[in-house]
Formats: structure tokens, C-alpha cells, sequence
């Protein structure tokens, strides 16, 4: 090879083109490499070192659920054409992965009851700040107003960007749960770039969507609305009003419930549906339809001139690399739940997590955090340390559920645990986490009064 | 052309169902019809319409599919066999490191320790997952010889927009307000639109005659407005700069960052470290060096390293070795920029790019890079061969580190051939066409990245295709102007597509 090249040595190739002062001229100061069992061995003694949702009894929720992943999801995850090909750049070799996109384009309308859809964002938050810059660019205006109810991470991530693009984000308080429709309105000027809540919330209340939607309409400037944005858990859809019947102009959201794994985080995707006049503002890959020369039905990669390797300075955003193979998994888990399926095990949920929120209610030490209707996760509050709780719980193999305070920082949150139910934990789970629960309430007030 | 025509050799995998006609999952199905069995309602039976008001109920379910599993299996996996893929063949796509992806990873990272393990799992309870991630930046700071790691962002272009946020934040925090962007009319496009996305401003530096950044231009430009250069190194046309030096020289002498995007770092693992070169801060795409599969266009995974001074303002929460020597996560870093996505980062992308690493070790990271840049320019030598070269000859430069960029300029005025027409009609003979039409400064460019771990075979049966499709296009343009003929579909009409698009299922 070589002497085909012309060069004496592969040393000779280095040397021509990378000056002496950047070369590096020692070996990287890492471990030697190891055969493929040693390393597995490696990771798999990592991975021991986790208590994962198979090792104990877990109500976390806040974003990331443990829902069941059915066995064909897997199958066609690791298939060598789904996993190792890249963005579908040329559509005549590409059409499975395309029409998987067009497929969960669709899917993503009809849950939402919106117009359009893209092809997958990253992840939930970082898809409520690119909603946010869909806003900016459509109106130009220089105010997020955000409900207290969004995710706090969402939150977070909306305000790293919007600093960067020169936006102020306001947030609005909540009151008995939801987000207070004063403080709402009051909120919303004509300065208003995007008016910006989550259904259900980060306290597992569903909100008034509706409301809050028209709100933001009537608070309208002479030059129009602000962008109404919902952060869904489209879990929920099954059962809740789609956002675009209430109003809403874009909806986002975190997909991974949607047969994705918990992942430590990630890789996930992100949801962006919108009202058909946005189209040309979406971030990120769109599937079309078409035909090719011989008449025959096709997709290919569209409007791609909205796209940072067309529009380059002028794109609608910086997305390249997306999440495709997550949104595969998305569609395939909502076409295997099904047209019934997705309302019934809303139902299924709805009704456990009731059920789960009066039996923990009922415990000494433990009240609702609000009243307000939830579907799938809810607030309450511990009458004592809930970190210290949680590791009592812990030492039983239950994780009950999320530390309020210790995610949003807000005082009012002291004292408040989040617990989500999936199809996996069954009546028997919850009165298990009602027992280990209460005992452990019990003791930690028993510990501090003694 | 009757030849051709006809499909011989369905490249495709022999699979009849390629050619069907194309129906969604949404066509197929009758009502009633499921995979899905619900478990039972186990808890006392409760009137849901209490639990849940009438009007934040849905009136009718949406029109997802009734299909039975066997019918779901059967239509992905009849899709699957539409796609061409890298376990089935090359895929020397420019600037993607289209390398082969270890199945041992995917088994690793299917491990319920930590496919299963919930982003807010305790830190003590997560010790195995932060210690994964721990070790993990510590071998990317030691490929980028850069000291500080965060694996937060979700792709190259989203930590490019870390990147640009964290200059921002490091002038801001010196009282300063610069607003231009550097970036070379080669870069890729996320590095401009990454640039507007973060308040900042444009500007172009040009590129000299051998392929590297003006200097004398970049010395006009570069002023005290300057924020930072976005640079990539080797660049888009598979060079590396030999002027890299006085090129950080001149930006640090106006005191701006220097930024360098990571596409391209699969030239140079354990030969140059970009920190050496005088980078602050980088950016890695664990989907290109570090065989995390591309997954049809994602996940992906872009970490970032940063020198010192770049350090206060890495993103949350970043993972942190305790004094007892157990990790943490610390989110409590009141200089941060903040958070750019929900919780710790794709997760997943790191078990597999950390099982890369530990394969590899520092030799044979090295020898990734190595056999990556002989790959190419064996590859380029092939094609610089009689029969090709005067048609396709290489636009800049004489050697190439692991890509290069031929101009199809002169195969377009003497054959009639553009680009896209040899890239349509390497797809009849089972290639994946390198990239078209970028880097955008080089007339009709093809951009062939073979990457390290393709065969000397492969390499020429690439060569031979290009010279026979060359060949084949002095005989007869027409040939090549009407491929592909053996894919499930053919040329498609892109222009109907964006005119009236048509984005989902159409139901009844």
C-alpha cells in the first residue's frame, strides 16, 4: 500500500503534513487494550455496581420512566440496518429508515393533534428550548414567560439558550398545583415571545390547558399571539385532550416512555409537533413524500433548505445528528400499544396512580401536595427528611420516588416526594411501597422527636 | 442501456419485497386487530371520568395502527431491507467516520445495570455508571490534551453550541463583549448556524490556496470584537493545517478561544492532540471516533474538553471524584453557563464508547488514526490512477490525512457526468457514495473517507467501480445520468416533495 501511495514509510505521511511542534511523540497515557471478554467482564462489573430498576422497587419518574420495552423493539433496534447506517442522505437506499420517519411523523400528529411533526429532536428539555427558538425566529420578540410546572431541567436548559440568543425567560408561580392563571395572564405582554407550560406538570398535575392556551391568546399584542408551547408525556395522550384541541401551537416532549430505556438519561428522543403555518421554522430532519422516476411512492429528507448544511448562518437551527433510531423505537412501541391500547393503558394508569395517591395519602406523616387531577405521577408531601426516608426505603428495596427539593431548589418543595406508576408496578407493588413507605415516615419522625 | 435496466443483481439483499410497492404501517391492519395485551386492572374499580374530568379527556383515541405483532415484525422488517447499511457494505460518507460498530457493545450497553438504571438513581447507587463516566472523560482528556470533560451534550452540533456558550460565558466574565465568530468557508454548516443560535456573528475567513486558512486574512479579521475561530483540523478537505500554529498564535495574540470541531479527530488519536495545537476547547462526536452505531441519523453523543480557563463554566452537572473515592455528580457551579439538556447525557453512547477505548487502549487508538490516513490515501493513490485522475482530480493538497476531497468538475464537462450521477450509480454496484457537494468552495466535491477498518479489498473494488462507472460515462452519459436501477426505488423527485409537502399518513 505503500508504494502505491508513493511513500517510504506511514511514518513518512505523518510527517509531510503534521508540524513537528503539534506532534505528539509519546503514546496517549491510557491502559493497554484488552480482548473483547475481558472488557465485557469490565463493564458488566460496572454495571453491578448499579441498582437499576431491575434491583429494587422503584417509583422514580420526573422525565424518565420504567415502562415495559416489548421484545420486538429490541429485535429491530439492533438490526444492522436500522443501527449502523447514518442520515438518509441518499433516499434510494434509505427508504426503510425514511418511511419509518414519515410513519412516526404521523404518529407524533395524530397523539398530538397537530399539523406537522419533525423526524426526532435530542430529548425533552433540550426540545422546549429549540420551541423557544422557533419563537424567537417567528416573532422576533424578547420574553419566554414559562410556567413553574415545566420540568426544571427544561427550565434550565431554556435559560442557557436564551441567554445565548439574548431572550429573558419569566417564570410564573403555580397555585394548588397548577399554574396560577392570574399570575398567567399577567405575565404576558406583547413582549411575549412564547408563553411556555407543561401538561401534565412536573408535579403531576394536569392543567387547565385550554385555559392557559386562550390566556396566552387574549393577552395578544397588535402584532398577534405568542407562540403557545406544551411540554406532553405522551403516555398521556392515550387519555388527554391533544394539545393542538386546546390551543396549543407546539408541542414537545420527552419520548423515551415511549419504548425507550431509562438509559442512565439517555440516548432518548424529543418530540416537536406544530400548527402547520411554523412548518418552515421546525428544526431538524422532516421525512416527505414522493415519487421517483418511474411513478413509484418514495420518501425523501425535505425542506431542507430550513437546515444548517443549506442555510448555514440562517438555519432554523444547528441540529444535524438526531435521534433516529430512538424515534424507530417510539413508533414501533405505539404501533404494537395500538389505536385501543394506548387509551387502555392510560386507564390502567389513571387508575393505579389514584389508587397509589389516596393509599399514600392516607399514611401518617404524608399528605397530597394539591388536589388536582393527575394521571400518571403525583406530589406529596413528607412530614419528615425525605432524603432520610429514601434511604430507609432503600434498605427495604424500595425506591419510593423522587426528591422535589433537591430537583427544583424551591423552598416550597421541602418536604415533597414525586411518584410515578408504570404498567410494571402492580396493586401489590404499591401497597409493598404504602408499607415500606409508612414505617419508614414513621421512623424518621420517631428518630428526630427521640 | 437494456442492460442496466434490469435489475440483475439486487443489490439489496436478493429480497423480492424491496421493490413492493411502498405501504406505511398505517395502511395495513384491520379494527380490532392488536399486539397489545393490557395488564389487568388490579386495583378497586373507580369511575375514571371522577378521577378525570370530561374536558381534559380525549374525545376519540388517535388513528395509531391495529396491527398483530407477526404484522409488525413483517413490515419493519420488510423496511429494514429498503435501507443499505454499513454491516452490509462500505460507506465512505465524508466527515462521518462511517467505521465498523463492535457488537460487543451493544451487549454491554444492553446490561440492565445500566439500560435499566433510572437518571435519578442516588449517586451512591449509581456508583458503577458514574464511575464509567468518570474514566471516560478522563480518556477523552487525554486524546484531546484538554483537562476538563463534560458528556453532556447530545451531538456534535449541540456541543458546538456548548462550545460557543462557553467562550461567550469566559469574555462576559472578563467584562467582555465580542461578537464575531471565525469560522473558515470550509467548516461544516452546523458551526455557522451553531454561531447565530448563540447570539454571536458570522464571519468568514478564506482558505488559501493549498487548502489551509488565509493567514493573511484571518490577521485582517481577527480583532479585539473576535470572540473565538471555529476551527476543524484536519478540515473538511482532509488536510491538516500546517500553519496550525501561528493560526492559534494570532487568535490567542487578540484573546479569543480557539475552538475545534471534533468531526475529524479520527485522523489523529494518539498522533496530535489538539490541545497541543493550542485548541481551548473541543468538542468529540462519540458516533464518528468512538463507533457508537449512527443509528439512521442518531443518537449520537458530543462531549466537550476545555482548557483551565474554560473550566467554571462547563454545563451541570458535571461528575466529580469525592475524597473517599467515590463519584458525584455536582451540579453546584455558580460560574456554569447551566444545563443544555435533561439530566446526565446520552448515557448509553458512553457505555459503548468507553468499551472502544478499554478494546483499543492507547496503542491501538493510535492505530486507528493510523490505518484510517493509509487507508485514504491508498485510496486516494487508486484513484489517482490513469482512467481516473484526469476526470476527478484531488482539489487541494498532494497527501491526505484520513478523507479527501476530489473536484468531479472535469468528469462534468468532458463526460456529462456530474456528481450525483456517479454517487446514483455507485448505488447499482453496492457502494454507499461518499459525500456530494461538500466542503462547498470545491467544484462538483466528493468527499471519500474510507476510515480504518475496510480491507485493502474493499478499497479497490471501490477504485474499480469508480474507473468502470468513468468508463461506462465516455461510452454512454446516459447510463449514469438515469442510475440508480437496482434500488427500491429510483431518483426521486425532491423539488414535488418540498413544493407540497406531504410530511405524514393521509387517514380516513
Amino acid at each position: 500500500m505503500l508504494a502505491a501511495i508513493g511513500v517510504g514509510s506511514l511514518q513518512e505521511i505523518f510527517d509531510r503534513q503534521i508540524p513537528e511542534g503539534v506532534r505528539l511523540g509519546r503514546e496517549l497515557d491510557l491502559p493497554a487494550g484488552r480482548p473483547e471478554q475481558e472488557v465485557f467482564e469490565h463493564l458488566r462489573e460496572l454495571a453491578s455496581r448499579n441498582t437499576s430498576a431491575e434491583d429494587e422497587l422503584t417509583f422514580l419518574g420526573a422525565g424518565m420512566y420504567d415502562h415495559y420495552i416489548p421484545a420486538l423493539i429490541d429485535m429491530l433496534m439492533e438490526r444492522s440496518e436500522f443501527l449502523t447506517p447514518y442520515t438518509p442522505y441518499q433516499p434510494e437506499i434509505s427508504q426503510g429508515g425514511l418511511q419509518v420517519m414519515f410513519e412516526y411523523q404521523t404518529a407524533v400528529t395524530e397523539l398530538t393533534g397537530l399539523d406537522v411533526a419533525n423526524a426526532s429532536t435530542y430529548e425533552g428539555p433540550s426540545a422546549v428550548a429549540a420551541a423557544g427558538y422557533l419563537a424567537k425566529l417567528d416573532n422576533g420578540r424578547s420574553t419566554f414567560v414559562v410556567s413553574a410546572g415545566l420540568h426544571p431541567h427544561s427550565i434550565e436548559t431554556l435559560r442557557t439558550l436564551a441567554h445565548g440568543y439574548g431572550m429573558d425567560v419569566v417564570e410564573v408561580p403555580l397555585r394548588d398545583g397548577v399554574t396560577d392563571p392570574d399570575e398567567w395572564a399577567r405575565a404576558i405582554s406583547a413582549d411575549t415571545s412564547a408563553a411556555i407550560f407543561a401538561q401534565p406538570n412536573f408535579y403531576g398535575a394536569v392543567e387547565d390547558a385550554e385555559a392557559l392556551s386562550a390566556a396566552a391568546k387574549d393577552a395578544a399584542g397588535p402584532d398577534g399571539a405568542p407562540v403557545v408551547v406544551a411540554q406532553v408525556d405522551p403516555i398521556t395522550l392515550g387519555i388527554l385532550r391533544p394539545p393542538g384541541e386546546c390551543g396549543v401551537d407546539v408541542a414537545v416532549g420527552e419520548g423515551q416512555a415511549l419504548g425507550n430505556r431509562l438509559d442512565f438519561g439517555g440516548p432518548s428522543f424529543g418530540m416537536f409537533a406544530a400548527r402547520e403555518q411554523y412548518l418552515r421554522r421546525m428544526p431538524g430532519r422532516i421525512a416527505g413524500e414522493t415519487v421517483d422516476v418511474d411513478g413509484r411512492r418514495g420518501f425523501v429528507l425535505t425542506l431542507q433548505t430550513r437546515e444548517q448544511h443549506i442555510r448555514r448562518e440562517k438555519a432554523t437551527s444547528n441540529i444535524c445528528t438526531a435521534q433516529a433510531l430512538n424515534a424507530l423505537a417510539g413508533v414501533v412501541y405505539l404501533t404494537w400499544l395500538g389505536r385501543d391500547g394506548l387509551v387502555e393503558l392510560g386507564e390502567l394508569l389513571l387508575a393505579r396512580t389514584n389508587y397509589a395517591r389516596e393509599t399514600l395519602a392516607a399514611l401518617d406523616g404524608v399528605e397530597k401536595l394539591h388536589e388536582q387531577p393527575v394521571v400518571r405521577e403525583f406530589a406529596l408531601r413528607l412530614d419528615a427528611d425525605v432524603e432520610a426516608v429514601r434511604r430507609r426505603c432503600a434498605l427495604h428495596g424500595v425506591n419510593p420516588g423522587a426528591d422535589l427539593h433537591a430537583l427544583t431548589g424551591r423552598p416550597e418543595d421541602r418536604g415533597g416526594l414525586l411518584v410515578a406508576i408504570t404498567e410494571q408496578r402492580s396493586r401489590a407493588d404499591i401497597d409493598r411501597l404504602a408499607e415500606v413507605l409508612g414505617a419508614a415516615v414513621a421512623a424518621e419522625r420517631e428518630a428526630v422527636t427521640a | 442501456m437494456s442492460t442496466v435496466e434490469q435489475p440483475v443483481d439486487d443489490r439489496m439483499g436478493g429480497n423480492p419485497l424491496a421493490r413492493q410497492a411502498a405501504r406505511t404501517i398505517f395502511q395495513k391492519g384491520a379494527p380490532g386487530r392488536r399486539a397489545f395485551m393490557c395488564p389487568e386492572l388490579d386495583v378497586p374499580e373507580v369511575d375514571t371520568h371522577e378521577l378525570l374530568p370530561a374536558r381534559f379527556r380525549r374525545s376519540t383515541p388517535a388513528r395509531l395502527p391495529e396491527v398483530s405483532e407477526p404484522e409488525i415484525v413483517r413490515h419493519y422488517v420488510g423496511l429494514s431491507k429498503r435501507n443499505f447499511d454499513l454491516d452490509s457494505g462500505f460507506y465512505p460518507l465524508g466527515s462521518c467516520t462511517m467505521k465498523h460498530n463492535p457488537r460487543l457493545h451493544e451487549r454491554a450497553a444492553a446490561l440492565p445495570g445500566h439500560a435499566r438504571l433510572h437518571p435519578l438513581q442516588d449517586p451512591e447507587r449509581a456508583q458503577g455508571a458514574l464511575e464509567l463516566m468518570w474514566n471516560l472523560q478522563g480518556a477523552l482528556a487525554e486524546i484531546a490534551g484538554l483537562p476538563h470533560v463534560s458528556l453532556q451534550p447530545s451531538a456534535g452540533s449541540h456541543g458546538e453550541l456548548a462550545g460557543v456558550l462557553l467562550t461567550r460565558a469566559y469574555h462576559e466574565d472578563r467584562g467582555e463583549h465580542r461578537h464575531k465568530v471565525l469560522t473558515p468557508d470550509t467548516a461544516h454548516g452546523t458551526n455557522p448556524a451553531t454561531v447565530t443560535m448563540a447570539g454571536l456573528e458570522v464571519v468568514k475567513v478564506a482558505t488559501n490556496a493549498d487548502g489551509g486558512v488565509d493567514i493573511d486574512d484571518l490577521r485582517a479579521k481577527a480583532d479585539s470584537d473576535v470572540a473565538c475561530l471555529m476551527l476543524t483540523n484536519p478540515n473538511t478537505l482532509g488536510l491538516f493545517d500546517p500553519n496550525i500554529e501561528e493560526i492559534a498564535r494570532i487568535v490567542h495574540g487578540v484573546g479569543a478561544t480557539l475552538y475545534y470541531d471534533g468531526a475529524n479527530l479520527n485522523a489523529v488519536m494518539g498522533l496530535s492532540r489538539p490541545g497541543d495545537m493550542g485548541f481551548d476547547i473541543v468538542h468529540f462526536n462519540l458516533h464518528k471516533s468512538f463507533t457508537q452505531p449512527h443509528g439512521g441519523g442518531g443518537p449520537g453523543s458530543g462531549p466537550i474538553a476545555v482548557s483551565d480557563r474554560v473550566a467554571p463554566f462547563l454545563p451541570v452537572p458535571v461528575v466529580v471524584q469525592r475524597e473517599d473515592g467515590s463519584f458525584d455528580l455536582d451540579a453546584d457551579r455558580p460560574r456554569s453557563i447551566g444545563r443544555l439538556r435533561g439530566f446526565q447525557g446520552n448515557y448509553g453512547c458512553f457505555v459503548r464508547a468507553y468499551a472502544y477505548i478499554c478494546s483499543l487502549g492507547a496503542d491501538g487508538l493510535k492505530d486507528a488514526s493510523e490505518t484510517a490516513v493509509l487507508n485514504a490515501n491508498y485510496l486516494l493513490a487508486r484513484l489517482r490512477e490513469q482512467g481516473i485522475a484526469e476526470y476527478l482530480p484531488l482539489a487541494y493538497g498532494d497527501l491526505c490525512m484520513h478523507e479527501f476531497v476530489l473536484s468531479g468538475g472535469p468528469m462534468k464537462r468532458d463526460l456529462k457526468l456530474k456528481t450525483l450521477d456517479l454517487a446514483k450509480r455507485l448505488l447499482d454496484f453496492g457502494f454507499h457514495p461518499p459525500t456530494v457537494y461538500f466542503p462547498l468552495l470545491v467544484d462538483e466535491a466528493l468527499m471519500v473517507e474510507p476510515t480504518e477498518t475496510e480491507t485493502r479489498e474493499t478499497l479497490d473494488a471501490f477504485a474499480d467501480a469508480i474507473a468502470e462507472i468513468l468508463k461506462e460515462a465516455a461510452r454512454d452519459p446516459e447510463i449514469a445520468q438515469g442510475a440508480p436501477y437496482t434500488t427500491p426505488v429510483r431518483r426521486l423527485d425532491e423539488v414535488a416533495a418540498a413544493k407540497r409537502p406531504r410530511i405524514r399518513e393521509i387517514l380516513s
